[in-house]
């Protein structure tokens, strides 16, 4: 079972109408429970930085989520502002992320002749797969996928950088440490190409 | 590089898909479900929906069809239209809806937008900006589905939406609507240069060339249209259409999209 973590600030419906058309076993969790009898969890995220780890805090879900994930290792896919939680902060605000990833979010910043740029990155666009693993099994040719943000995370360790997406720079697009994976884009809402990295997460061996 | 999007703009009254020709004579065009279900086999950038009636006839969005339609909707969703207050607001995003467009409630009470921004965050909040030329060609902001005059210049009115959160503002030309005669690119040149968020171009579009123009000539970075994906000239039969994204890359490829 995927366990779609639900505290109050994810696109939480679009993540389960996809799960639900590929046809894998998934809830939205709102409560402690749930989230411990999940095989694999997805934390979505979309608004701000602080006022999303607030919402997080103050769910009551954070302990079981650490301990799941810290504890038991339990696969995680963080997406946009979820995968921002990932890391130890963000520009954005003034709180501490997870800490588990060693990243940091920073706005988009352009100058010279990307000074034009809108902000935020919002659209379709390529990402670049870094390191191999199994969430790009299959993919069709040509994928593409939806972004929305204005910033994005820095990692200093190219270890963990799962792909890279072109916005005026390359920027960290994914984000990858053993069981917990991290995608800026929007995969719920990337037709058949985000279709096919969620086939390949609920197929990825617990 | 970011891809231009193209977004089909589609019109709700009464649970029904309708095209209107300067926001007035609503012509059906079918099931709404059918069509996403359509625009989702024919991978669409984006879709807009918007319910024309529910702002003048006080309802409330058409919560239970938005819900059927998210369900379809493997690509990013916005929806305008009888949201009043954030519960509204909550209960779209639940559904599985991107992006909630404000339009009457943004010129009457601005703070509405700066709320919405604040709990949401700027790129979950599109403000739907509808321009209509007076007697003497001054444009002027209109709401409540072009019934309402605000005597708002539209510059002004965008810098101000900016200002209050918007994350993207979505320009529409009341006089071009469903004409099929092309963006009105002055006006969208206009707001474009005095905004630093994306501008979505909306009103006019006849041919893809159309499209090209509002991102090349107009400076959009998205162009939206209406009929041109529910319609087939010369007789507009009703005809659901989006060009294969091949098509769409070549036809922006010398224009840099901002």
């Amino acid at each position: 079972m995927i366990a779609i973590i639900d505290y109050g600030m994810g696109n939480v419906g679009s993540i389960a109408n996809m799960l639900r058309k590929i046809g894998a076993e998934a809830c939205i969790a709102r409560d402690p429970e749930t989230i411990a009898n999940a095989d694999k969890l997805v934390l979505p995220g979309v608004g701000a930085f602080d006022s999303g780890m607030e919402k997080l805090d103050s769910s009551g879900l954070l302990p079981v989520l650490r301990e799941r994930v810290q504890g038991a290792k339990v696969p995680i896919l963080g997406l946009c502002l979820g995968m921002q939680f990932f890391g130890t902060g963000s520009e954005e605000g003034s709180r501490p992320g997870l800490g588990w990833i060693d990243a940091r979010s920073v706005r988009f910043a352009f100058d010279g002749p990307q000074a034009g740029l809108k902000i935020p990155h919002m659209g379709w666009n390529h990402v670049s797969v870094e390191q191999p693993g199994p969430l790009f099994a299959n993919m069709p040719v040509d994928s593409r996928f939806y972004f929305v943000h204005s910033y994005h995370v820095v990692c200093s360790d190219p270890g963990l950088v799962l792909t890279t997406t072109t916005y005026g720079y390359p920027f960290v697009s994914g984000v990858v440490k053993g069981h917990i994976t991290g995608f800026q884009f929007h995969p719920e809402k990337s037709h058949r190409f985000g279709m096919q990295v969620f086939r390949n997460f609920a197929a990825m061996s617990v | 590089m970011i891809q231009t999007r193209v977004i089909p703009c589609l019109l709700l009254r009464n649970l029904g898909l309708v095209k209107t020709v300067r926001f007035r004579k609503p012509t059906y065009v079918g099931d709404p479900i059918n069509a996403v279900k359509i625009f989702n086999d024919k991978e669409v950038d984006e879709l807009v929906f918007l319910d024309i009636t529910a702002t003048p006839e006080r309802k409330k969005p058409p919560f239970e069809l938005l819900s059927k339609i998210a369900s379809q909707c493997f690509m990013p969703l916005s929806y305008g239209g009888g949201v009043r207050d954030l519960d509204d607001m909550t209960t779209l995003f639940s559904l599985g809806v991107e992006k909630v467009v404000l339009n009457s409630i943004a010129a009457e009470d601005p703070g509405f937008v700066r709320r919405a921004a604040d709990r949401f965050g700027s790129s979950s909040v599109i403000v739907s900006i509808d321009v209509k030329k007076r007697f003497f060609g001054k444009p002027e902001v209109v709401t409540q589905g072009g019934r309402r005059k605000t005597g708002l210049d539209p510059v002004r009115f965008s810098v101000q939406m900016e200002e209050a959160g918007a994350g993207e503002l979505f320009l529409n030309s009341v006089d071009r609507d469903g004409t099929m005669e092309g963006y009105d690119l002055p006006l969208i040149r206009q707001v474009v240069g005095a905004v630093g968020v994306p501008v979505v171009a909306c009103g006019g579009a006849g041919s893809a060339d159309d499209l090209r123009r509002a991102v090349a000539d107009g400076g959009a970075s998205a162009a939206a249209a209406g009929s041109l994906f529910v319609f087939q000239m010369p007789h507009r039969a009703v005809l659901i259409n989006y060009p294969p994204a091949q098509v769409l890359r070549d036809l922006f490829r010398s224009t840099e999209s901002r």
